[in-house]
Parts: C-alpha cells; structure tokens; sequence
C-alpha cells in the first residue's frame, strides 16, 4: 500500500493563506489504514481549520481517492459544496491528489505527504518494501529487495559498510544483504554470490518518466 | 573541415602498461598512498601533496568526494598528478555518476595516460554535508569493473556500441575483509575478479587476526593468483581517530588494544607511525599480499616517513 503522513497543520494553513472556504476529501483505502485521510481524520482536519477561523463547505471519504471516474460520479453529490470552496484539501497519496484534481478539473491541494510503497509490519508501523522498479528481480534475491531496501540499491552487495547485520547508511534498518546473504546460505546458494548481475534496466523503474499502462481485456 | 583520421585501435598514449601494473605484475612489493584533494578551487595544494609523495610510492589514489564531502574533482586531481611526475590510480564511484558520466571519465583517463582505475560503489550521500543530495547508484562498483573491461578488451559500451580506440586500463576495485557477513567477502572478491579486477586495494588493516583469516581464504581459492593484493594501512594521528574508527565508520574493525595502545601512548603521533609500520611489516610478510595502500587521510607528510621506517624505499 501507499504509505503516507500528515503534513505540518501549520503548512497546510500556509497552503490555505488567503482562501476562505474549503472542502476536505480524504480516502477510504491506504491513506485510512495509514491513518491519514479516514474519516475521522478528516472529521479532525475539519475541526482544525475551523478553529483557525476557516469554513469547511463539506467532506467525503471517496473509496478510493485515485480512481478519476469514481471521483467525478461521487462528486456529483456535493456539487454545491465543492462549487463554493476556494480549494480542495485533499487528505490522499499524491495519485489521489491529482486523480480528484483531474475529476473535477481544477488544482487540488495535498493535505499528506506521501512516503513510499510499503508493507504493514505490525500495528502502525509501516516499511518500504518495493520501490516499482518495473523488472522483479525477488526469484534472484531470496525474495527481499535489494532494490528497495539496499541503502545504495547494489544488485552486487553486500557494500563495505555492512557491519554487524545494520546498514551502513541507517543503523536502525538492517543490511538487506545480509538477510540475502543468510537466505542463500540457507538454500546452499551461497555461490550466487560469485556471479556478476549487470547493471539494471532503469527505463523501467518508476520514476524515470511518465508512464502508463493499458490493459486489453 | 579537415579529414579526421579514424584512429588506430589503440589510445593515443601509447604505453600501455602502467607503472603499478609492471610492478605489480614483476612481483615488486607495491606501494600506493591516498591523498585528499583539496576543498577549494587551487591545484598548488595537490602540487604540494604530490612533491611530498613523489619517489616515495609507486602510485597515488586521490580520493572521489571520500565521506561523500566535496573535493576537487579526481580526474582533475589525477591530471595534476601526472603533471607532477606522480602515477595516479583514479578512484571512481557510483554515487555521483551514472553510466554515461562514469564510461566517459574512462575514456577522457586513458585519453590523457591515466591507466589505474579504482571501481567504487562510495560511501552513502547522507554520510556528508549533502544528506539533501539524490544518490545515483545507477551501476555498482562490480558492474563497473565489467563495463570497463568490456570497454577495453571489446571495444563495446555498456549499451553495445562501439568504443574506438578502445581505453588503455589496469583495474581495480575496493575489498573490505573487515565487513558483515563474513562468509561473504571472499565470495565478493571472486565475483570483482570475474567482473575484472586486476588488483584489490582493502579496507585499513588493524585487526590482524580477521585479516590473516581472510587472506587464509583467499589463498585456498588461489585467489592471490588472480589479482594484486594491496593491503590498507592507516597511519592514526591521534587515540580518538582510533576510537571514531571502531566506533563510527561502518566496516571497519580495530580491536581495542590498538585503541589502548593508541590511548596511553605518550606522543600519540609517532605511536601511530610505529603501529602502521609494524602492520606494513606484518601484512607483508603473508603470502599473496602484493602491496600496502597508505591512506593518511590528511596527513600525506607521514607517508615517506612510514614507508622509509617500515624499509619499503
Ligand atoms: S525487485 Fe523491483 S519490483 Fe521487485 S520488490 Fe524490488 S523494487 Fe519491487
Ligand atoms: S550496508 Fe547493506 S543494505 Fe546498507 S548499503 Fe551496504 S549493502 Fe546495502
């Protein structure tokens, strides 16, 4: 799922200088489960940029944020209160931003900060697992991601900083090479290890262009 | 426009060996030290350094943005180098350049007679004072120790094109005996030697116990056969550079009698010399070690000094 954060309040208010009127959407998948953009947190955004002195015109919970025609036929409900409001907050991922943006083609403005591509790990806590690289390469890997989850993504490591299983570059996360390292030994792999990957296809990875896909059927 | 010659199959250097290859591959003990190039725009620093090196050692590895902190660029360190009569070992990394960046270094190296490449993967951008930077990662150290040895025995790019004259190269990469997981470094010296490694230059040694463990098995493989080993060795200034060592710098391993050692020594500085003499000596008398690799940090002066106590020149 999409993993995501609650902005500043104080920059969320700084995004709303000048506006009077606001209508607050927020998303019934990841961003509730994240505990960024349920209900409840947008009943409390509501509350809060009331007390600032802002009028709130209305609210939805769209299930989900980033799908542009379900966007536009739930918004057919509440045309008024989304006519009347100076901007649209919306408490989703940057998809759903943009989707709810596209639905009702004006600028929509992000109420959360959106993080990564993660797994629940256990109540409330939330880890990077894949960064969409476009080419899954877990079948090589001992099914954990280098990719993803390597400080310096090396498809050759582990790195020289590996030290007593912590990552070099964060000592609160561990040396996924080392997990790796560990599964292929487990397998009696361990001459994987010998064998040169060469270097990965980026074109494919997700943030090295725009990108769509269309299925056909 | 003037006709342009294709030019031949081969650089327009000529010498196609460089001095630490034919050391190296005489069977010479080899010595190369690492200077830091400057943090400012002045090549008289790098001057400098390279008059207090030069005779001493067979070649100098000025270092790539080392902690990634920025320093002058090190091909334009190594050009300065050459100018001063000193054999340079070109440290490139993975964090600040992509494929195109890297490959075209290479053949600008070769192209001016810089023949030592050190292939590094580098030290993570949040180490320095840029934590804000995107690092690039595009290749790693491994793959780019494959790339240019395509580049020089194929003639071919990463992406298959055709590189003509192809550079002239002697190529290295980094070997860390000191990291995590153990039973994975020795591994990862056969894969940098598949990927093309002609030479090794480690991690600084002061855990020699670790160290002659990894050497053990390296020989069993006949691994020191395949590529030069050129043992770190890190001259300490002070006690406390020990214990940030231990403490701080991921992959490093120094016990902590050295950290006592270096602790109750009355004149700090000349312990340090005494200790990385002691270790010179003792990692050169191992079987397949082909050299020991100074890294001084800032500390450059203390080079000759070190290398004439430990009887290398
Ligand atoms: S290899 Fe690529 S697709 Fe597979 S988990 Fe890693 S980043 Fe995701
Ligand atoms: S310590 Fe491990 S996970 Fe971290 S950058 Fe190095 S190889 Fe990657």
């Amino acid at each position: 799922m999409i993993i995501t954060e609650q902005k500043d309040f104080s920059d969320i208010l700084k995004m709303l200088e000048r506006q009077k009127r606001v209508f607050i959407v927020g998303c019934a998948q990841c961003a509730t489960l994240c505990k960024t953009g349920g209900e409840p947190e947008v009943l409390h955004m509501k509350q809060r940029l009331e007390d600032a002195g802002l009028e709130v015109t209305g609210w939805v919970v769209l299930d989900p944020a980033c799908h542009v025609l379900g966007d536009k036929r739930a918004f057919r409900k509440q045309r008024e209160e989304i006519e009347i409001a100076d901007s649209i907050l919306v408490l989703a991922c940057g998809n759903g931003v943009q989707a709810v943006g596209e639905a009702l083609n004006r600028a929509a403005i992000p109420g959360i900060d959106t993080l990564f591509l993660g797994d629940i790990v256990r109540a409330n806590e939330f880890q990077q697992r894949c960064t969409m690289c476009g080419e899954c390469i877990l079948d090589k890997t001992g099914g954990v991601c280098p990719v993803a989850r390597c400080g310096k993504h090396l498809l050759n490591g582990p790195c020289g900083g590996s030290q007593d299983g912590k990552c070099e570059t964060n000592p609160d996360e561990p040396c996924i090479w080392e997990i790796i390292v560990e599964r292929l030994k487990a397998d009696g792999n361990l001459e994987a290890l010998e064998e040169v990957t060469p270097p990965k296809d980026w074109s494919k990875a997700t943030d090295s262009g725009p990108k769509r896909l269309v299925i056909d059927r | 426009m003037t006709q342009m010659s294709e030019g031949s199959e081969r650089s327009d250097i000529q010498q196609a060996k460089s001095h630490l290859q034919q050391t190296l591959e005489k069977g010479k003990f080899a010595v190369t030290a690492e200077i830091w190039p400057a943090k400012g725009a002045n090549a008289q620093r790098v001057r400098n350094k390279a008059a207090i090196l030069k005779g001493w050692v067979d070649a100098v590895n000025p270092t790539d943005n080392p902690t990634a902190i920025i320093r002058m660029s090190g091909l334009v360190t190594s050009l300065i180098l050459l100018e001063e009569g000193v054999e340079p070992v070109l440290q490139l990394q993975a964090r600040d350049r992509n494929r195109l960046a890297l490959q075209s270094d290479v053949l600008g190296a070769s192209a001016m007679g810089i023949r030592n490449i050190l292939c590094l993967t580098g030290d993570h951008q949040s180490f320095g004072k840029d934590p804000q930077a995107k690092g690039v990662f595009d290749i790693d150290s491994t793959q780019m120790l494959q790339a240019f040895k395509r580049m020089r025995d194929e003639g071919l790019f990463i992406s298959g094109e055709r590189v003509k004259p192809r550079p002239e190269l002697f190529l290295g990469g980094a070997a860390n005996p000191f990291g995590d997981p153990f039973e994975a470094r020795v591994p990862r010296l056969a894969k940098k030697i598949n990927a093309g490694a002609q030479f090794v230059q480690t991690q600084p040694v002061f855990d020699l116990e670790r160290f002659y463990k990894w050497m053990a098995q390296v020989r069993s493989r006949g691994f020191h056969e395949k590529v030069h080993i050129i043992a770190g060795i890190s001259p300490l200034k002070k006690a406390r550079v020990a214990r940030i060592m231990q403490e701080k710098v991921p992959g490093m391993l120094v016990p902590p009698e050295v950290v006592e050692r270096m602790e109750s020594a009355s004149d700090p500085e000349e312990e340090g010399v005494k200790l990385a003499v002691e270790l010179i000596q003792q990692v050169k008398a191992i079987e397949g070690v082909s050299g020991v690799h100074i890294m001084a940090a800032a500390w450059e002066k203390i080079v000759p000094v070190v290398v004439r106590e430990a009887g290398l020149r």
